[in-house]
């Protein structure tokens, strides 16, 4: 649509026009300030967690391994330099040669989800597919972080505390009518 | 030919040239969410006297 936007206003004489393709999808995806009767509702690259241990292709199994359990985490995301997301390394799933590079262990092409997915729609997904966790990533491939099953779930009864609904352990299931 | 730009772009010419942002999307989309500091012109409304409402001197940024 923007296209066609932009050569109309080229026909009326303006001079200095361009084209945003990517638009809000990506905009948002990358965090940047909405506005709007939704703007409000929190998406998954608001409780995204972005304390990933990151490594390139080229580093060492065994030095990733350490630097993935000094902060007592199971997985490596491998990156670009520029953060595009590239693969993951899980730390439990490694088997003997540490001399090996990211690059050889790696599991190419991770799920990744954007940023701009509200959480009641990622919620759907994780547990249609029984997953605890997900990268959130933005729509030129980047890394946000991590979102998890667990924040996304109290996120959303956070919300229906504030919004005086009973939050969703809170319901009762077996009661008589 | 307008010029495809990405996000760096758009914010460098939004801080340095104050461009204007404009989406054109119909306006429930762009009531329920838009870029903060967009205005609305829907493609389907665009012509001369809705186009009025933006300063010609400035760059346009559509989305």
């Amino acid at each position: 649509m923007s296209p066609r936007a932009a050569a109309r206003l080229e026909s009326l004489g303006f001079t200095k026009v361009f084209d945003y393709v990517e638009g809000k999808a990506d905009w948002f995806a990358a965090g940047l300030p909405r506005e709007g009767r939704l703007a409000s509702v929190p998406r998954t690259g608001d409780i995204a967690r972005r304390d990933d241990v990151t490594c390139r292709l080229t580093d060492r199994i065994s030095d990733v391994v350490n630097r993935v359990r000094e902060v007592g985490k199971e997985t490596c995301i491998v990156t670009t330099a520029g953060n595009v997301v590239l693969g993951r390394v899980r730390i439990d799933r490694l088997e003997g040669d540490t001399q090996a590079l990211a690059e050889d262990v790696m599991e190419s092409g991770p799920t990744t989800t954007r940023a701009d997915i509200t959480l009641e729609s990622i919620l759907e997904r994780l547990s249609a597919r029984d997953v605890d966790t997900i990268l959130v990533g933005t729509s030129d491939g980047r890394l946000v972080g991590t979102l998890y099953r667990s924040d996304v779930e109290s996120s959303l009864n956070e919300g229906k505390l504030e919004a005086g609904q009973p939050a969703e352990d809170e319901v009762c299931c077996c009661c008589e009518p | 030919m307008p010029t495809s730009i990405a996000r760096e772009e758009v914010q460098r010419l939004m801080r340095e040239e104050a461009a204007q942002l404009v989406e054109v999307l119909p306006t429930q989309e762009y009531q329920d969410e838009h870029i903060e500091g967009s205005i609305n012109l829907p493609l389907k409304r665009l012509d001369r006297e809705t186009a009025g409402r933006l300063d010609d001197n400035r760059p346009v940024i559509v989305y």
